[in-house]
């Protein structure tokens, strides 16, 4: 390569008014936020939840989420995928969590379709925050689709033991569907984080 | 097209004792390898639709009754891959202190004035060769409880997309000769010999007579990889 990569630096505390400033509040449109889909798309309406634990399992109050994901038919809305997405649906979304006093994070969605390689339906996740220094990614399955994830090769190359902190759990309650995906940094559940 | 790795001599690793926040916060187990798929050879594309008019310009898109206090500068550069081709139609989002050293987030408790009209937050899309280029002001440093009289040195922050999610990249530039960079840990957190990437230079002929000082910054994103796909 002729050129070397530029290094990551944090995230740091203060990335709300630049990077999630309508859900924080300040006067600068978000370019993105944690509702991805609206009453007119197409596909089944999901929320995803969850918190951020740090090595003391205190949930974290200044982490930054964002998700990347195919539309209900399994298609991203990319270039490099050719199969005509659904037009309206993006698919990315950015929530931090310091506005839920919880410090969840929680993303209005619909779930992605599988792809069509042979993996499970997923969400790409990618965690900041201050105190790290490089983002880290890691990947969303859903616990309703057992029968997709036990053929999901990125699944299978995971430590049996360690899959489960890729499971989304699926919750039905009266305002609908919804997943609960902790992020555990560090410690016995800590998430799985890829080298992509 | 699947993207090259990312090089662990340039990036910072997940902890770092000097920065003391790494030690509860960072990874610990090794990162498992992932086969790259559609879902790593795509990504989220933002282009000038998602940009309001004032959005490149932090010098006039914070004012309520007068301009920022503050050096005026003009920050530009090329966002590169690694093979050298420039990023085209690629967000590049900032969010930096004012002159004085204060964010306008809530959280920032540090006792120094804020500007009410400066807002420190902005946003553009790179051109056809790779270019960005912003007005600001000049961030002032920040002390920070990280260890005793510990100060950040002058600092962008910068967000940057690139072709998929696997080029994602957050990073800060930093400004020429800031005496605080050798007792910065989360400069000094970035492997040596690739920390010198994060330091703007000042450039004279970027500079506008009579107006703000110029200084260039060059990113260089995760290229492509260099042995094609399986099919
Ligand atoms: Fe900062």
């Amino acid at each position: 390569m002729a050129l070397k990569q530029t290094p990551s630096q944090t995230v740091g505390p203060y990335f709300a008014y630049g990077l999630t400033p309508t859900q924080y509040g300040y006067d600068l449109p978000s370019i993105a936020g944690p509702e991805l889909a609206t009453e007119e798309t197409d596909g089944q309406p999901i929320r995803i939840v969850g918190q951020v634990f740090d090595g003391q399992g205190q949930p974290i109050g200044d982490a930054m989420i964002e998700i990347w994901q195919a539309d209900a038919q399994g298609r991203y809305a990319h270039p490099a995928d050719s199969r005509n997405p659904n037009a309206t649906f993006r698919g990315f979304g950015r929530c931090g969590t310091g506005t839920d006093p919880r410090n969840r994070f929680v993303f209005e969605t619909v779930k992605p379709g599988p792809t069509g390689d042979g993996s499970a339906p997923h969400t790409t996740v990618i965690v900041f925050m201050r105190g790290m220094l490089t983002h880290a990614y890691t990947r969303l399955y859903f616990s309703d689709e057992a029968e997709a994830n036990a053929a999901d090769p990125v699944l299978a190359s995971v430590p049996e033991d360690r899959r489960d902190t890729l499971i989304a759990k699926r919750e039905d309650t009266a305002a609908g569907v919804v997943y609960r995906f902790d992020i555990h940094m560090q410690g016995d559940r800590e998430t799985v984080f890829f080298e992509v | 097209m699947s993207t090259a790795p990312r090089d662990w001599t340039a990036h910072p690793p997940y902890l770092y004792a000097g920065y003391k926040s790494t030690t509860l916060r960072g990874p610990t187990k090794p990162l498992i390898p992932l086969k790259q798929s559609l879902s790593e050879m795509t990504g989220p594309v933002f282009g000038q639709d998602c940009l309001g008019p004032l959005d490149h310009d932090l010098t006039r898109n914070g004012r309520k009754n007068g301009e920022p206090l503050g050096e005026r500068i003009v920050v530009t550069g090329r966002v590169l891959d690694e093979a050298g081709r420039p990023v085209r139609n690629t967000l590049v989002e900032v969010w930096q202190a004012n002159a004085a050293g204060r964010y306008v987030h809530k959280v920032d408790q540090h006792d120094a004035p804020l500007d009410p009209n400066f807002f420190g937050g902005g946003r553009c899309v790179t051109d056809e060769e790779g270019n960005y280029r912003f007005h600001s002001i000049k961030p002032g440093a920040y002390p920070w409880g990280n260890h005793h009289n510990a100060w950040r040195p002058n600092h962008i922050h910068f967000s940057l997309f690139g072709p998929t999610i696997a080029t994602r990249l957050v990073t800060q530039m930093y400004f020429p000769g800031d005496p605080l960079l050798p007792l910065d840990p989360i400069f000094l957190g970035t492997p040596e010999g690739a920390r010198e990437r994060l330091i703007s230079n000042f450039a004279i002929d970027v500079t506008e007579p009579g107006f703000a000082l110029g200084y260039v910054f060059d990113i260089v994103l995760r290229g492509p990889a260099a042995t094609p796909m399986e099919a």
